[in-house]
């Protein structure tokens, strides 16, 4: 399984991110899988303390988001809902379609504890 | 849209990533960063650079993925003793299946690098690029690169290669598209091997094998052959040539393009694009926007 060596990179880009904005510590990281991003969600989340273990981010929570699968049909130009084994377009039935989503494989957002910006006062 | 690798933030999904703004402030007044990147961009950026690489030397690259024993070794052993005489072949090994892989391919008078994969579970980008600087491509027009025998990894590491070909051997059964939807969709090219062995399988049907490609909206093309006996790699050495002549158009409009299937099977420029939505992270090329005010 590769879900380690993702782990690696997503570590890599969370350590980037928290050491570019000062951060003591990485809180929460959210990622979008969609099912044909060719990932496992939950061998992902196993293999993540693994490589987490000592870094910025090792209490971070890690939280997964699936994507739906749907598509966009080149003949009749519907949108619509699929599942990934069959991308067909649900309105004429072809398989001229185009992905929309559903093959994400993102870092979306993670939220970090930046020691100067916590001792701020609120306005 | 990111242009670099495979994932795709569009209309239909850019509200679910995005958040409200960059660095916004959860109510418990942690710093949010938006960042939308895919967890793959560094093995892309590498990809890219092999890219770059194969088309210096106007070499046309295939990435070859299957289970394992399906027969890749085999099918290029034929290739060469097909196209050996006026192509010039060579070939990444990735695949320890057999540890003689490099061997086989070497006895046929073509060079062949073995990358030592350990226990991975699929080639990355940057172990292509390792073994290319053990390779001469000057004057090869046709590189493959055997990948780990494995239906899910290897389908999701960019290697650089400009098509993927994807093999379905007989003995497997007919709906492995159906379960492997991501290696199945990403896929240049199906090619039904062994199929000498059709008359002992009869529940193997080349028909449904291709339904049920159909149905990942792959317009792939998908050929049926053997190794065994002659006259049966015939649609698969015309692709071939049709790819070697389409590559060298390419090169000659200063264009590239990237495996895929239909999803990413469009003509990219071999700068990479810009208009990433890659915010917070090192390297984005081709993006520089200098802004001189006075
Ligand atoms: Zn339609």
């Amino acid at each position: 399984m590769h879900e380690l060596s993702i782990c690696q990179s997503l570590l890599d880009q969370v350590e980037g991110i928290a050491r570019q904005h000062g951060a003591s510590r990485v809180e929460r990281i959210l990622l979008q899988v969609g099912p044909l991003a060719g990932l496992e969600p939950a061998l992902l989340m196993s293999a993540w303390p693994l490589a987490a273990t000592g870094t910025v981010a090792e209490t971070a929570k890690l939280v997964i988001e699936p994507a739906p699968v749907r598509v966009s049909c080149l003949d009749c130009h519907a949108e619509s809902a699929a599942t990934p084994n069959r991308l067909l377009c649900a309105s004429c039935g072809g398989f001229r379609t185009r992905l929309i989503s559903g093959d994400e494989l993102l870092l979306a957002r993670v939220e970090l504890t930046i020691p100067d910006a916590t001792t701020n006062p609120d306005g | 849209m990111c242009d670099t690798c495979g994932c795709n933030i569009t209309p239909g999904n850019e509200h679910l990533v995005r958040g409200d703004g960059p660095l916004a402030r959860t109510a418990d007044g942690r710093a949010a960063v938006t960042v939308l990147q895919c967890l793959l961009t560094e093995n892309d950026h590498q990809a890219a650079h092999n890219r770059e690489h194969f088309d210096q030397h106007g070499t046309l690259t295939l990435n070859l993925m299957s289970s394992p024993g399906a027969g890749k070794t085999s099918l290029l052993e034929a290739t060469i003793d097909a196209l050996g005489g006026r192509l010039r072949i060579a070939v990444i090994e990735g695949d320890l299946e057999t540890e003689n892989d490099a061997v086989r391919i070497r006895a046929k008078g073509v060079p062949a690098i073995q990358i030592a994969t350990g226990s991975a579970c699929h080639l990355d980008a940057h172990m292509v690029h390792a073994a290319l600087h053990n390779l001469d491509l000057d004057g090869i027009d046709i590189l493959f690169i055997e990948n780990v025998g494995n239906l899910v990894c290897p389908a999701s590491f960019d290697l650089g290669q400009h098509r993927n070909v994807t093999l379905i051997s007989v003995p497997e059964g007919d709906d492995k598209p159906a379960k492997y939807p991501v290696m199945f969709r990403a896929a240049d090219l199906v090619l039904c091997t062994k199929s000498d062995l059709l008359p002992l399988l009869p529940e193997f049907q080349p028909e449904s094998a291709e339904r049920y490609l159909r149905n990942l909206a792959s317009s792939a093309p998908f050929a049926v052959l053997s190794t065994r006996g002659p006259g049966h790699l015939e649609p698969w050495l015309e692709w071939l040539q049709e790819e070697l002549t389409a590559q060298r158009a390419r090169l000659e409009q200063g264009l590239t393009t990237k495996s895929g299937g239909q999803s990413a099977g469009a003509r990219l420029h071999t700068t990479e694009a810009g208009g990433h939505t890659h915010h917070h992270h090192g390297h984005v090329h081709g993006h520089h926007h200098d802004h001189h005010h006075s």
